[in-house]
């Protein structure tokens, strides 16, 4: 029985992992997406940044398709309950996901500056969207939701929109702003860089301040530590650093050195979404009301067989699709300018 | 209720565009193969031209897909519960395997085409190819399992994994596998036949590109007939699993509700399906040689079966709706035959020297350009028929559709169904417009997008 739970942790974690490649990953395209049409001076302008996220945008979603996966084959419950649940929340980021996965694809496809201008608002709002809502929603995993027993959430979209749970949406939306105009700002060259690098440091700013409210304000609320849980120390330890990595890379950013930067943003929100994933364990759907009502790892996972062959199939190939995705960023290394500007 | 309309809405518009993408990545991947091989202009230039419709139909492949991912926990938590460790499992190794490479290397593709070596191109668009096809095994995986469970025990009022090869064996898999696969090569080696006989008909007669497009004509003609014939053998092949699997789905097909030897087969039936049909064309002895290959076979009757479930699962009816099922199988086959003997007839008017004759002939190539139409046809009643024919059952055997749902409110599901409907509708509209316009575009038309002519920057795509 001792390695069976071990399994169902693994899993936990490595859902987290998967969580944290999508939203390090995606977090920059959809930051790129959230902040072309402020810096960019001309359409030239905004088909550089779309092309700069254009080879791996996709591949960078599919991180979200295979957490959706891996939860609903490891946590059968925790998938069921989450989605049906979080109906309305999940609905919106679907459809932001449709308009922007065609704006790519069709926005070239006519000359029409109306055609072109429908469409980059078009990838704006649908990266806006779930920017804002995966912060909201791992807020509200956190504090906890309202739960019938078995885990059924009823509340609505409503229920969901807590004020600390708008703020953590805004601070996820801020910081891939952040993380994505230092991607910019590394990706092109000239005034469209520069401008990129100065709208860094005002996301940076603001994603700072959010996080920090964000994260003192789930802290104080302090839902009860269940059995089994970590010392709140961690995740807290978590969200701190993740509030000193955002101010850590607007700084960089500010004097220049982008790759750094980019690793800092990242850091911050791999550390934040750490500590979300701490500040649940050992639940999946924390209840707010009452705590056996709450879903737990042990309680909604698979039966070991499930675990082992998916397990087996992870290690397999795992590596191998990070191997061809490092491959395809180094293919794609070169910053993308204009001729004026130098190469 | 709602929950099973939005659903056939989300999975029936995914798999519009995606045998197309199955299809279409593998026609490119060949065209661009022969291409390097023979260092040949307009297997080049052709690739390049179906590799722009290939990307247009892939966009919309993918994003409704994604809804389907999630549509599983949103509308169908139950089911979800019940089977998630087994269903779970093929759909999150297909993301993993297959997925990550399609997703990864389109993008190579697209963008790498003068940053890579024209091999390692070459070889990425083989691997989108290899994605799909990876992508069509894992889901109809999961599919399959539903149709016959395999490599199960039930515990805790939960579905539990016990064996992942019988999983991957299932022969109800492998049977839809090859047909699946096979039925997406025919609808893009269709397509490719229509467009090209249109558009060679189009270009003046001198122009270089026309015999590029008749090129393709004939070579997509060989390639239609090839996979539809086999698409039909491998459906046989099915037939006769579904008789020992699903023989309910069997019976419903036929609408054959008595248990009968040397069962005959009806082409078409006007009237009443149950009792006095008013007229019907019947083949003697067919039905009992595809579920048996047998001139004298015994088919079990819907009646029969019925009485037989039962007796096996309770009170109540085990009945599909078998209009439905017998209806659909049959524009199923029809239409597969339509394409076997349209694309025989364009590799026998373009024998030799003919084809000059083949496309002064204004009947016959609007016919295969209206034969575009035929395999989505097929795929969508050949879907409509697997699905329908399960009915009542989500589960085969093991757990009906009204157990499956979720818990969420019927305001939610209506609004989302409307909302799904509406944007479905938008974007089918513009996928469809866009398509014939970049169908229209010239052959040696390279550059990804109208802007092209005005990037000062290298490596802009879109
Ligand atoms: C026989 C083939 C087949 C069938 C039955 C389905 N799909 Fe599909 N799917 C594909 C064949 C495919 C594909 C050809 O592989 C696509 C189309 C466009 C693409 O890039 O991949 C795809 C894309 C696609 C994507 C987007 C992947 C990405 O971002 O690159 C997801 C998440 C799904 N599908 C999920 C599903 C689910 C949950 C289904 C179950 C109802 C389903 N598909 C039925
Ligand atoms: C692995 C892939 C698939 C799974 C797991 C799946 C599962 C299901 C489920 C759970 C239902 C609901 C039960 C019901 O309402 O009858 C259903 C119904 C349906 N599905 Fe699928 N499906 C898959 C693929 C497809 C595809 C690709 C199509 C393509 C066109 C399709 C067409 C339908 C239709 C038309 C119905 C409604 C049938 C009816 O009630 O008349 N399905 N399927
Ligand atoms: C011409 C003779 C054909 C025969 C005898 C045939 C037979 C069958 C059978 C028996 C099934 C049901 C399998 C099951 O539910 O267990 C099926 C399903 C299906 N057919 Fe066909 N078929 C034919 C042509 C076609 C063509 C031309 C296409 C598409 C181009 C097609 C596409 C499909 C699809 C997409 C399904 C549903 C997926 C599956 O279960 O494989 N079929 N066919």
């Amino acid at each position: 029985m001792s390695s069976f739970a071990a399994l169902d942790t693994t899993w936990f974690a490595l859902i987290g992992l998967l969580w944290a490649g999508y939203l390090f990953l995606e977090g920059f395209d959809f930051g790129v997406s959230i902040v072309a049409p402020f810096v960019s001076a001309d359409d030239q302008d905004r088909r550089i940044c779309i092309n700069a996220i254009g080879p791996v945008w996709d591949g960078n979603e599919v991180w979200l398709v295979t957490a959706g996966g891996a939860t609903f084959a490891a946590f059968p419950l925790w998938y069921g309950r989450l989605f049906s649940g979080f109906y309305l929340a999940l609905f919106l980021v679907l459809l932001a996901l449709i308009v922007r996965g065609v704006s790519f694809e069709f926005r070239g496809k006519l000359t029409s500056a109306a055609w072109r201008r429908t469409w980059d608002w078009a990838n704006f709002a649908g990266s806006l969207v779930p920017a804002v809502v995966w912060g909201a929603a791992f807020t509200d995993l956190v504090r906890g939701v309202v739960l019938a027993p078995g885990g059924v959430y009823f509340g609505g979209l409503l229920g969901l929109l807590h004020p600390v749970a708008l703020v953590g949406g805004l601070a996820s939306a801020t910081l891939f702003a952040l993380h994505g105009s230092v991607f910019l700002s590394m990706k092109t060259g000239g005034g469209l860089a520069e401008r990129a690098r100065k709208a860094a440091v005002v996301a940076g700013v603001a994603a700072t301040a959010l996080l920090a409210v964000a994260v003192a304000w789930v802290a104080l609320a302090g839902r009860p530590s269940v059995p089994g849980a970590v010392s709140p120390v961690l995740p807290l330890a978590l969200g701190a650093l993740g509030v000193l990595a955002a101010a850590g890379g607007t700084a960089l950013v500010a004097t220049g050195r982008g790759g750094l930067a980019f690793l800092s943003t990242g850091l911050a929100i791999l550390a934040g979404l750490g500590a979300v994933f701490s500040r649940m364990f050992p639940e999946v759907l924390p209840a707010s009301n009452v705590a056996s009502h709450s879903l737990t790892i042990a309680g909604s996972a698979s039966q070991h067989e499930t675990l082992v062959v998916m397990t087996v199939v992870a290690a397999v190939f795992t590596p191998l699709v990070l191997a061809y995705q490092g491959w395809t960023y180094w293919v794609f290394r070169q910053r993308l300018v204009r001729a004026t500007a130098g190469a | 209720m709602l929950a099973r309309w939005e659903f056939s809405v989300v999975t029936v518009f995914h798999f519009f565009f995606v045998p197309l993408t199955i299809g279409l990545a593998f026609v490119v991947a060949f065209m661009q193969t022969l291409a390097y091989a023979r260092h040949d202009r307009d297997w080049d230039r052709l690739s390049r031209y179906f590799g722009r419709l290939l990307l247009i139909e892939m966009a919309v492949g993918i994003v409704t897909g994604i809804v389907l991912e999630f549509q599983f926990g949103l509308n169908w938590s139950a089911f979800s519960i019940f089977v998630g460790n087994i269903f779970g499992a093929p759909l999150a190794i297909e993301a993993l395997l297959a997925f990550f490479m399609e997703s990864t290397f389109i993008g190579l593709w697209v963008f790498g085409r003068d940053r890579l070596p024209r091999s390692l191109h070459l070889v990425s668009i083989w691997m989108v190819s290899l994605g799909t096809v990876l992508s069509a095994f894992f889901i109809l995986a999961a599919n399959s399992w539903m149709q016959h469970p395999v490599g199960y025990r039930i515990s805790h009022g939960q579905a539990v994994l016990t064996n992942f090869w019988a999983v991957l064996a299932n022969p109800v898999l492998w049977g839809s596998f090859v047909h699946t696969v096979l039925g997406a090569f025919a609808t893009a080696g269709a397509l490719v036949l229509g467009i090209s006989t249109w558009r060679a008909r189009r270009e003046p007669a001198g122009s270089e590109h026309r015999p590029a497009f008749l090129q393709a004509t004939r070579w997509s003609a060989w390639f239609t007939m090839v996979s539809t014939v086999l698409v039909a053998v491998s459906g046989d092949v099915q037939a006769r699993l579904m008789d020992v699997y699903q023989p309910m789905k069997m019976a419903a097909a036929e609408a054959l509700y008595h248990t009968e030897s040397g069962a005959s087969f009806s082409l078409l039936t006007i009237g009443n399906l149950k009792n006095q049909p008013i007229f019907q064309i019947r083949i003697p002895h067919l039905l009992s040689l595809i579920a048996d290959l047998s001139w004298d076979g015994q088919v079990k009757g819907i009646d029969n079966l019925q009485a037989a479930d039962v007796a096996r699962y309770g009170h109540g009816s085990y009945i599909p709706v078998v209009p439905l099922t017998y209806w659909s199988f049959r524009a199923m086959v029809g239409a597969g035959i339509c394409i076997i003997l349209l694309s025989a007839w364009v590799i026998w008017a373009t024998r030799g020297t003919r084809s000059e004759a083949f496309l002064a002939k204004r009947w016959g190539t609007r016919a295969v350009v209206a034969g575009i139409a035929l395999p989505f046809i097929a795929n969508t009643t050949g879907w409509v028929f697997t699905e329908a024919g399960r009915q009542p059952w989500v589960v085969n055997g093991l757990m009906t559709v009204a157990k499956g749902v979720s818990s969420v409110t019927t305001a939610d599901m209506a609004l989302t169904l409307g909302a799904f409907v509406l944007v479905y509708s938008a974007l089918g509209a513009l996928d469809a417009w866009l398509f014939v316009r970049a169908s229209k575009r010239d052959l040696d038309d390279t550059g990804h997008d109208e802007g092209h002519a005005d990037a000062e920057v290298a490596g802009l795509v879109y």
